[in-house]
């Protein structure tokens, strides 16, 4: 069935369905409306879940710490900012190893303020030991709230999972949203059973220290299940499309990659843009081609590798900087390709930040420049508006 | 009353484990577990209690036991107490805190104000060795006046910390909390009856234990029980609890002793005997004490209420 929604409404309809115990979040635009339906979901007792009105996002994750570890099932939504305060908490969730899942509503990070959408935030919190996972649509924002609680939740790997939706471009937008029939949700979804967690009945140490002769140990065996989780991602994604008959795809998407000479890597929302310009551009006859990745963290190098096995240019369109150095996408995909057998030409691009659109006339510039094998910079910022420059390069 | 020990309870902080000897806080801890027994959850924070009890892969808590961070304890713990409740498991113990009073009073701050505010059902328990000890001795909010540490160290122009001690359990009263309390390691019995009144209510309480530190005040650790005492014999330390809102059962301080004789016995007020200025400092800290006792005074010493839970 479908609905005519906001995109925050369907994530906030996904969380009732995966009938979470605990929820706890601190407001922060453009992640309101999510937790404001959520609220108003046990306001009207649709959804029966503690709901802790924490003072902070530090205190937000703390909160699911805590509940998690006793054996609840957690959720939590933030954004920019908020993020960046839950950060030293993200590390030790994932070091826990807490099945904890949090909504991440895209946005760019301050200074200079910005409340609109770019994945600077999210990417900061690249090493956090979280998956994250980008998504297109509000559909598959809904969908991978269910499988979120499945893979993080799965026995072989119990990490935490940020399920990452572009600020405003999907979380405000009313668009048909697939709904989620709540017998197959429970079917597709038991209840948490953790094996460990805090109990008088058999009680146990949560978040001990480790010395220099364990730590590495911890360290690597949370590394081995972030690379674990591609499997588990893929597995799960399989399955939701068995039971509710759709599939997102796995931790990479290919968009007309058979026989395509250029492609263009994004994720987001932005890659249902991507797409239409790959489709005009094989109309014209240029052989384009898209790469959504879905799964950042762990990163899918191999399916990476492989849909890149035979093309000619690769672009990377990073709606974010590492600054001082490129776009993480772009220096992720480049180092995925260091001595394989094909080694693409490699485009970086920087565009979208804080908001700023990015309409199919820019992914164009983005092809033409691929197929002219145009010199670039490491880093290249397209649209941008040279003429309110002030500061004089060096 | 005399508080019951529970003797099947008396090693739940399992020997064994890393604490100095003489270390103020770790009998505070067994004091706590004595009078909690084994249905509790402990939320701890980062410091000296955390470390020297949980050295993978050996762990010195025979109760249900998680350190998260430093200054997320009372969030960590709201966490724990409303997932007891969503999953029905509530009566299953009760939810305590255990942190110092660097992640009381400064750090912890904010997500203490947040529990409080939010009225979850945890006993929060500060034991405050008056500095950062498990860093080697660093200033904290909680550190008294003119105590030498290691980022308030006394000099030609400094006679040490140069503020009088951040009063935190005021601050916890102002949450309209229904149960704030005072102690010491030095009066255990006083200690173990507050602390099972703290987690006697179905609400936030807060407890704030003083407990000498020997290695970071600088005094023979087979004294911590007299530097404890001498604390509340001069009227540094006080004693007291708020019920509802109200002050009441303040210990009386009955022969109040001069505080050199607290003072003289520590290495961290040390300096104050041999400064030129050092006798006017050691005279504001006996008028802070003398101020404590008249602050700390109710006109008839009165039983508390019921708590109001």
């Amino acid at each position: 069935m479908i609905d005519i929604m906001e995109g925050s409404h369907a994530i906030a309809l996904a969380v009732k369905a995966a009938r979470p115990n605990v929820v706890a979040a601190y407001p922060i635009t453009p992640q309101t409306h999510i937790v404001e339906d959520i609220s108003q979901l046990i306001a009207d007792g649709d959804l029966e879940a503690e709901y802790v009105k924490v003072e902070s996002e530090h205190s937000a994750m703390s909160v699911c710490i805590g509940a998690s570890a006793t054996g609840a099932r957690t959720y939590t939504a933030t954004t920019s900012q908020g993020l960046a305060l839950m950060h030293e908490v993200l590390f030790n969730a994932a070091g826990m190893r807490l099945p904890i899942v949090m909504t991440v509503a895209n946005r760019a990070l301050s200074a200079p303020l910005n409340i609109w959408n770019d994945h600077q935030d999210s990417i900061s919190e690249r090493d956090s030991g979280w998956i994250q996972i980008y998504v297109e649509d509000n559909t598959e924002a809904s969908d991978l709230t269910i499988q979120a609680y499945k893979i993080a939740e799965d026995r072989r790997i119990q990490v935490p999972i940020m399920v990452c939706m572009d600020g405003y471009t999907l979380t405000h937008t009313y668009e048909p949203v697939e709904l989620l029939d709540q017998d197959l949700v429970d079917d597709f979804l038991p209840p948490y059973a953790p094996t460990d967690y805090l109990s008088v009945d058999d009680p146990k140490t949560f978040g001990m220290f480790a010395d220099p002769n364990y730590y590495t140990e911890f360290r690597y065996q949370n590394h081995r299940a972030l690379e674990a989780a591609k499997t588990v991602i893929a597995e799960v994604s399989r399955e939701f499309g068995e039971v509710f008959g759709r599939d997102h795809g796995g931790l990479i998407e290919e968009y007309r990659c058979d026989g395509a000479e250029y492609v263009l890597i994004a994720m987001g929302s932005v890659v249902g843009t991507l797409k239409d310009t790959v489709d005009d551009l094989r109309e014209a006859g240029i052989r384009a081609g898209a790469i959504k990745l879905r799964s950042y963290r762990p990163f899918p190098v191999e399916d990476i590798r492989s849909a890149l096995a035979d093309v000619q240019a690769v672009g990377i369109l990073d709606k974010n900087i590492s600054l001082g150095y490129e776009g993480a996408l772009s220096a992720d995909v480049k180092s995925t390709l260091y001595r394989t057998n094909n080694t693409p030409e490699v485009f970086s691009f920087v565009a979208g930040l804080g908001g700023r659109d990015i309409p199919k006339g820019t992914f164009v510039k983005m092809f033409d420049w691929m197929r002219e094998d145009k010199k670039i910079s490491t880093s290249e910022f397209i649209d941008l508006r040279t003429e309110i420059l002030e500061f004089q390069e060096v | 009353m005399q508080a019951k020990y529970d003797e099947q309870s008396i090693d739940l902080l399992a020997s064994g484990h890393k604490a100095c000897a003489g270390c103020g806080p770790a009998l505070t801890i067994q004091a706590i577990l004595r009078a909690t027994g084994a249905n509790v959850f402990v939320a701890n924070a980062t410091g000296c209690m955390e470390i020297i009890s949980s050295q993978y892969p050996q762990s010195a808590w025979k109760v249900p036991w998680i350190h998260s961070l430093f200054e997320n304890t009372a969030a960590v713990a709201s966490g724990i107490e409303v997932a007891l409740k969503a999953l029905g498991r509530s009566e299953e113990g009760k939810v305590v805190v255990i942190a110092g009073d660097g992640g009381t009073v400064d750090i912890g701050m904010q997500a203490i104000s947040g529990m409080l505010e939010r009225g979850h059902n945890v006993c929060y328990i500060c034991y405050d060795n008056e500095a950062y000890m498990n860093t080697g001795n660093q200033r904290s909010g909680s550190t008294p006046l003119d105590a030498s540490t290691t980022t308030s160290p006394f000099g030609k122009r400094s006679f040490g910390n140069d503020r009088p001690k951040k009063n935190m359990p005021a601050i916890a009263a102002a949450h309209g909390i229904s149960y704030v309390a005072t102690s010491s390691v030095g009066y255990p019995r006083d200690l173990t009856k507050k602390v099972q009144k703290g987690i006697s209510v179905s609400s936030p309480a807060y407890l704030q234990i003083h407990a000498p530190c020997n290695i970071g005040w600088g005094f023979d650790s087979a004294k911590t029980i007299e530097i404890a005492r001498l604390a509340v014999e001069t009227g540094l330390w006080m004693m007291y609890e708020i019920v509802n809102g109200e002050l009441v059962n303040v210990m009386k301080v009955r022969n109040q002793q001069p505080v050199e004789e607290y003072l003289k016995l520590q290495k961290r007020f040390a300096h104050l005997f041999k400064m030129p200025g050092g006798d006017a400092q050691i005279k504001l800290i006996q008028e802070l004490a003398n101020n404590n006792l008249k602050k700390y005074t109710v006109e008839t010493q009165k039983e508390a209420g019921e708590i109001q839970t």
